[in-house]
């Protein structure tokens, strides 16, 4: 994924820090709660929200598992229409091949639709460093692109950064990038977002060439379909002379009919809304209206592999909707930096693992960023049952294990920094499958019980750090029940 | 009717108060409750945290210790969310990993006779009003694997209700987890000390002199977290709750 989030550390580390910060906890919790009311309030109007939500999961899963004949068919489609496909086996092909097609059109300029595949692959430090500027024009990802910040949320990128903060980037940094906010800029929203607009008008005429992502792509037509609610999107997608899109090869859905689910579930669950204002769609070009050249990159990065997990397969249905992070209590806390990847919060602790892989200290730590208290799986619209699928990953990261890696069978060791706890799990279990040692574990620990010190030493004081440790009793339940119940019962 | 306790690993250890409520309650109610010693620990710290093959022997010798109990009652939700849910997929996975269906069939034979203890006397023995009094203002606590794995709903409130001289207070927040979770309190101590405190929080704002819930691990974090704060809310069991009578009043004073 990103280079950018290279060298961030291990999610404890982060999240210890950001959950310090007032500020940003403020903002989360204002924010999370506000749309997990909202979201709440626009599910519960559907009487069938339950059969949506497994027609939604059934149709994705019976999708991937037939994912290369679909593929196949969006392909020959979308060539039929007028477009050119790509196939992208990981960020740094998807990188070059869009790198060189807009270096083809001799454009250093690219307007941008809000994109988490462009995100995941780091795609505008790449067209950068290629020398092409890439204007996002998605309102969050301004205020994050204008504020030299990273991303923190799927939905709402700049979901850290209140109205006076987003003043503040406005204020200061707008004119580096173009026509420069007006003098004397209040913290209204409607200001604010005038002051963006006039900001990226200038950028939506001027540029001849776009960068997009994709909600769905529709097997049977070669249709593209993007979900968005400012309208920023319509404008790079019908302006521009070139339009590029980049799109990760699980969001292929086999027909038109699909969308009916989609269309219902997605804006319900991602702005509370019946419908987002806007919804565009494509099938390759036409002739006198909108982009004249069109190319679309499929992209892999770690999705074939991915789909290669029986059990870890099921993040594939993920439709980006953001309403796992919305109700998440450690996301909440954390923010969504700490995950170290354009995936964030609940889908984000499992989806990096997979597509990354659990070899970096950052990458298995995410799988353990939860309390496994199921509000993601509860929400998620296409029932991905995120504490199963954490597990799974743990599992992955301290016992290592056979994975597919860029479609080979591999077995992975486990991840490093675990030894100690695997063989306090290890002695564990012996002490757990032998009833008399823990009986005679726990009489010990009983006739000690006024020398446990009351703050423990070790590992232990991350406990200790802010809560009391309970008192060990006299007398084990065990021994009661011996002492009490012993004679004539099953002893 | 055979009914087995488990009582839980770490109610045995460390909250063995709770065991001989639930034990003194099903008995009040003309339940004979046994405890058969083989019992350990369910294996959901091992699983919860990766480590599946070291949970396996656990999954046999909870099946072997209960075998021939008609049920077996527990006071922990999340303990019975892993049996439930958690066993029959460690079963399919061994399966799936060609080591046979041993542990598939041990999972099949204890998952339809384990009941979370609000479950069993709501369900099984069909009663809300259970006898107990407790005069004391109580919020409760819906932990997450009672709430959203087993699906509880109403049940532990209704018990509360019937409960004689409880003051029942709304808790706000109530369905965000506690930040417990597992070894997460510790892997994750900021966060999980961030979502404690303000569920302690939330938890002073009711006024009560007691919270409960169906689960000790949890109340473990919450209470930990109420003696560091100096609170004087006092975190018991449900069990403890619903096993109090007249003549037999819960030890509200007593230091635990």
């Amino acid at each position: 994924m990103s280079g950018t989030y290279l060298g961030m550390p291990a999610f404890p580390e982060a999240a210890a820090k950001s959950t310090q910060d007032t500020q940003l906890r403020g903002n989360l919790r204002h924010a999370t709660h506000t749309i997990r009311a909202k979201r709440a309030v626009a599910v519960a109007e559907l009487d069938d929200w339950p059969q949506l939500r497994a027609a939604g999961a059934a149709v994705k899963d019976r999708t991937l598992r037939h994912l290369d004949h679909y593929l196949e068919q969006l392909e020959t489609a979308v060539t039929a229409a007028g477009g050119v496909v790509h196939w992208a086996a990981d960020a740094a092909e998807a990188n070059r091949i869009v790198t060189d097609l807009v270096r083809a059109t001799g454009e250093t300029e690219v307007v941008k639709v809000k994109s988490m595949a462009t995100q995941e692959i780091g795609l505008n430090e790449a067209l950068a460093e290629a020398g092409i500027h890439a204007y996002e024009t998605d309102l969050a990802e301004l205020i994050v692109q204008l504020g030299d910040d990273l991303p923190s949320h799927i939905l709402v990128p700049a979901i850290h950064k209140n109205r006076s903060e987003i003043r503040d980037i406005f204020t200061e940094r707008m004119g580096d990038w173009g026509r420069a906010a007006p003098a004397g800029l209040s913290d209204e929203p409607a200001d604010l977002a005038d002051a963006a607009r006039l900001h990226l008008r200038e950028k939506f005429l001027r540029a001849k060439v776009a960068i997009s992502g994709a909600n769905f792509m529709v097997a049977e037509t070669g249709t593209l379909v993007v979900l968005e609610s400012e309208g920023n999107g319509r404008m790079c997608l019908t302006l521009p002379e070139t339009l590029i899109s980049v799109v990760g090869i699980e969001k292929t859905i086999p027909t038109w009919r699909d969308l009916e689910i989609y269309l219902q579930t997605l804006p319900r669950s991602s702005t509370a809304e019946r419908m987002n204002p806007y919804t565009s769609t494509w099938t390759g070009t036409t002739e006198g209206d909108g982009p004249q050249t069109f190319h679309l990159v499929l992209l892999d990065n770690g999705r074939t592999d991915t789909l290669a997990d029986t059990v870890g397969r099921q993040a594939l249905r993920c439709i980006r909707c953001s309403a796992c992070l919305n109700v998440c209590p450690v996301y909440e806390r954390a923010g969504g930096h700490a995950y170290g990847s354009a995936y964030p919060g609940p889908i984000g602790a499992i989806l990096t693992p997979q597509l990354r892989g659990t070899a970096s200290a950052l990458d298995a730590s995410l799988p353990y960023a939860s309390t496994l208290c199921g509000a993601c799986y509860e929400v998620c619209p296409v029932a991905i049952d995120i504490p199963e699928v954490l597990v799974h990953l743990r599992e992955r990261v301290v016992e290592g294990g056979a994975v597919t890696l860029r479609g080979t069978r591999a077995v992975i060791k486990p991840a490093k920094g675990h030894a100690a706890e695997r063989a306090a799990m290890r002695a564990a279990r012996w002490t757990l499958d032998h009833p008399a040692a823990l009986r005679a574990g726990q009489r010990l620990a009983a006739r000690t019980r006024r020398l446990h010190p009351a703050r423990l030493p070790g590992p232990g004081r991350a406990w200790s750090a802010t809560r009391e440790l309970p008192a060990v009793p006299a007398e084990s339940f065990r021994d009661w029940w011996q002492r009490t119940r012993g004679e004539g019962k099953n002893t | 009717m055979r009914v087995a306790l488990f009582v839980t690993c770490v109610n045995d250890m460390l909250y063995p108060d709770t065991g001989r409520a639930t034990v003194a309650l099903l008995e009040r109610l003309g339940v004979d409750v046994d405890f058969p010693p083989a019992q350990t620990c369910c294996g959901q710290p091992q699983f919860n945290t990766g480590y599946r093959h070291e949970t396996e022997p656990l999954v046999h010798r909870y099946a072997a210790a209960f075998e021939g109990y008609d049920y077996i009652v527990t006071p922990s939700g999340s303990c019975v969310a892993m049996v439930r849910e958690n066993y029959p997929r460690i079963g399919a996975k061994a399966a799936a990993e060609g080591r046979g269906d041993s542990l598939a069939e041990a999972a099949a034979s204890v998952v339809p006779r384990t009941y979370e203890l609000t479950e069993f006397l709501v369900d099984v023995l069909k009663v809300t009003d259970v006898g107990a009094y407790f005069p004391h203002a109580v919020t409760y606590h819906p932990t997450c694997h009672g709430l959203r794995v087993l699906g509880l709903g109403r049940r532990p409130l209704a018990l509360l209700e019937k409960v004689g001289g409880l003051q029942l207070r709304e808790l706000e927040g109530a369905e965000e987890c506690c930040g417990f979770g597992g070894t997460f309190a510790v892997k994750n101590a900021a966060v999980s000390g961030a979502m404690g405190a303000d569920k302690t929080r939330h938890i002073a704002g009711t006024g009560a002199a007691a919270v409960c819930t169906v689960d000790n691990s949890c109340l473990m974090h919450i209470g930990g977290t109420l003696a560091r704060e100096g609170s004087p809310v006092r975190p018991v069991h449900i069990a403890e709750i619903l096993a109090a009578t007249e003549e037999h009043p819960y030890p509200m004073e007593e230091v635990r």
